[in-house]
């Protein structure tokens, strides 16, 4: 039980990580799919976050009468990744976007269901 | 959402106080949570507010796309700035310790330029995007 | 100065970017990006030749001594994969004005130069970082601005081909900074030779070995490692030309140069060759690649896909030295990162050319019908690649299969010999499709006469063909280099 309860944050890890992969693979809506990458990356930031709490620890602020602090530089990591992750997303809902626009529809089998009549009808890309 | 006279006024209200919040959370990085990003989310976010309630045509009045997008590029280049003037000053790339004869206060100097930098470019980013997104959903029409 | 060139190497393409977007105008975008690639080509060569002359060159960024502060660190692999890369930018720069011009809509081009700009910085700063995290965070900058690249191309079916290299990309990216994770939890560091002399005390723990499996699996992503290649053929279709042959020419081999690293660098006191089956996963992974790629590439009617078809298999010869892990083979894994990218930057460079005196968005087999007669220097340079890509003797490609043979040698694997000569046979086939449409279809009828590239994409592309057969024969800095890099590799860190 103790491994259960000790590790308990590795364990949400690894259920986020498969809960992610499974939404980006199984689901075919684009947008789904992008959540699904959004909370495959929430593992991350969870995985490196967790174990950056000393146990007694305090926030790494400086202050006075405090000895143990919690290491600061997961937290540092996690803010850029976090930054990182941002700006996937918005690059990817813009792709969204314009995919919405050129194809009508953002379900992907949709969409390469018409990219292969296109290709059977110009296939030199022509319009 | 215009017509509504209650949410104009508290926006007016509540507008000054978020911008403010948000030189708060970017000057005080050192001392709580806080720095450049969080900062510019928030700045993006108090402008996006007014956009919301006043329609996208009155921000884009008040903060224009070309400023936008003119910001972004200064933060980047003011970050950039700063390592090369650790290199001017005789140091290496991103050197805090040469930016004023106390070391320590140089690492004050160096974070805070760097910082305002990051919070400029999040801030323009942020509403970057919204511009790009709210503008897009009336011409793109229905395919 | 010349001591912070490892910082300059990358802050300057990062500046050009904002500037770029700065100033907005289409001229100044094209020239910040030309005069920076030249001046990243000067460093990185610069700084090979301090690496030769004294040895690993170390910077500390924000002077922070390693491993508080993040180094960049530069030694005999890293200084050859700097001088690949930024060989490639300097022909793709100049290559670009005309073909970006016609290729992409105006009001966005200056955003093209300011995209490529930023993925060279990242692609330089991933091979010069020695801090795992900063690897990661280049790692993106370069993937996102390759992902807008590819997004930009002029058919709609890039919009896709770039969503879905966003998504693997970025699944890629993620495990590998799981596996970082990982490895800085169990190290307590994250400078890259620290993070290596700290895995002697833990070499055995089974998140060290959880990490290399993330870590091996994110980067396999992003080099389009058979049978996670999905998202290459359809990226390197549809991108614009200069996007196309610039990424190929680099982005995966960076990858790949994120993988050797870590496998020969940071888990050298993990006996990853003897106690796990390393060899064998990469020997089986690159073979399928070589023979199930070009295979593919033999039946594709689009020439741009059935040359990025032949980059998935070429990228199975470059692993396949890893699997091999000796001298030689790793030898001709590190020298194709040269020899390849020349190879495919030229086959793409001229492909641009080609569909801009065609107007086309797409190339089929047959547009280039008659190219013999229409084109006839393109047509030669696509020859001389195709023959690269096969590997006959006095092109690059063979110097590759040749120290890769003999690696395979070495170990008495005679039928990876014939597998390396089955997969090359493969090749003929796929580029006597290409000569056959070009000299023995005629064109149409009606077919404009005799007109080249302009003379500035013309010229890069004969540039860069005339390295493939340069380096087929003058080997001495790409097999030099790629020895010392093994021999450096194959030492570890005693």
């Amino acid at each position: 039980m103790s491994t259960v309860a000790g590790h308990y944050s590795y364990w949400m890890t690894i259920v986020l990580i498969v809960a992610g992969m499974y939404i980006l693979i199984a689901r075919g809506n684009l947008m789904k799919k992008l959540l699904g990458l959004a909370v495959l990356q929430s593992s991350v930031y969870l995985l490196y976050i967790a174990p950056a709490k000393l146990l007694g620890g305090t926030a790494p602020i400086v202050a006075q009468g405090y000895t143990v602090y919690s290491n600061p530089l997961p937290h540092v990591l996690i803010l850029t990744a976090i930054v990182v992750g941002v700006a996937t997303l918005a690059l990817g809902l813009a792709m969204v976007v314009r995919i919405r626009e050129a194809y009508g529809s953002i379900e992907e089998d949709e969409i390469l269901a018409r990219d292969r009549a296109d290709d059977d009808r110009a296939p030199d890309g022509a319009r | 959402m215009t017509g509504d006279l209650v949410l104009r006024i508290v926006a007016k209200l509540l507008m000054p106080f978020m911008l403010l919040f948000a030189l708060y959370v970017q000057f005080h990085g050192d001392y709580g949570p806080g720095g450049g990003f969080q900062a510019g989310v928030i700045a993006a976010t108090a402008i996006v507010f007014y956009a919301i309630t006043f329609g996208l045509a009155a921000a884009q009045r008040m903060v224009p796309e070309r400023l936008v997008e003119r910001l972004l590029a200064v933060g980047v280049l003011l970050y950039a700035g700063v390592g090369f003037a650790g290199l001017a000053l005789g140091g290496n790339y991103l050197d805090y310790f040469v930016l004023d004869p106390d070391s320590v206060h140089g690492q004050h100097r160096g974070i805070f330029w760097v910082e305002a930098g990051v919070g400029i470019t999040v801030a323009a980013v942020m509403l970057k995007l919204f511009y790009m997104f709210a503008g897009r959903g009336r011409d793109a029409g229905d395919a | 100065m010349l001591e912070h060139v490892p910082a300059l190497q990358v802050a300057l393409p990062l500046v050009a970017a904002p500037l770029i977007v700065l100033v907005r105008s289409r001229r100044f975008a094209w020239l910040a990006t030309t005069v920076v690639s030249y001046l990243c080509l000067l460093f990185s060569i610069q700084l090979a030749w301090r690496v030769a002359a004294s040895g690993p060159v170390s910077y500390a960024i924000g002077s922070w001594p390693p491993p508080w502060g993040i180094e960049y660190r530069v030694d005999a692999l890293s200084a050859f994969v700097l001088v690949a890369v930024s060989l490639t930018a300097s022909f793709v720069a100049p290559y670009a004005q005309r073909s970006i011009a016609v290729e992409v809509a105006r009001d966005r081009q200056y955003l093209m130069y300011a995209m490529y700009c930023l993925s060279l910085a990242g692609l330089l700063g991933i091979v010069i970082t020695g801090d795992a995290f900063n690897l990661f965070v280049f790692l993106e900058i370069s993937s996102l601005a390759s992902y807008v690249l590819v997004a930009l191309g002029q058919r709609r079916q890039a919009l896709m081909a770039a969503y879905q290299y966003m998504l693997m990309g970025t699944v890629g990216a993620t495990f590998y900074v799981i596996g970082v994770g990982l490895l800085y939890l169990m190290t307590g560091t994250l400078n890259l030779v620290d993070m290596a002399e700290r895995l002697r005390a833990v070499e055995d723990a089974r998140p060290v070995l959880v990490a290399l499996a993330f870590i091996t699996v994110g980067m396999g992503l992003k080099l389009a490692l058979f049978p996670l290649h999905h998202w290459l053929p359809n990226a390197y279709a549809y991108a614009p030309s200069m996007a196309t042959a610039f990424l190929a020419a680099t982005g995966t081999k960076v990858s790949v140069y994120v993988l050797l690293r870590y496998y020969f660098t940071v888990f050298d006191p993990v006996p990853l060759f003897s106690h796990l089956p390393t060899e064998e996963v990469f020997v089986a992974l690159s073979v399928a690649a070589m023979i199930v790629a070009s295979f593919i590439a033999v039946f594709e009617k689009d020439v741009k896909r059935l040359f990025a078809w032949s980059s998935v298999a070429q990228i199975g010869y470059i692993t396949l030295g890893i699997g091999v892990d000796n001298q030689s083979s790793l030898t001709g894994s590190i020298v194709h990162l040269l020899n390849h990218g020349v190879t495919k930057g030229a086959i793409f460079l001229l492909l641009g050319g080609v569909a801009l005196r065609a107007g086309l968005a797409a190339l089929p087999l047959r547009s280039l019908a008659g190219l013999g007669r229409r084109m006839p220097l393109t047509a030669f340079g696509l020859v001389i690649a195709g023959l690269s890509l096969v590997g006959v003797p006095g092109t690059a490609g063979f110097i590759t299969k040749w120290y890769l043979v003999l690696g395979a040698l070495e170990r008495g694997w005679w039928w990876l010999v014939a597998a390396i000569v089955g997969s090359s046979l493969i090749a003929v086939a796929y580029v006597w499709r290409v000569v056959e449409a070009m000299y023995l279809h005629p064109g149409d009828a009606g077919a404009p006469h005799r007109r080249e590239a302009p003379p500035a994409m013309l010229a890069a592309a004969g540039a860069m063909v005339l390295l493939c057969v340069y380096f087929g024969f003058e080997t001495g800095f790409s097999v030099g280099g790629a020895a010392d890099a093994a021999a450096f590799l194959l030492r570890g860190l005693r």
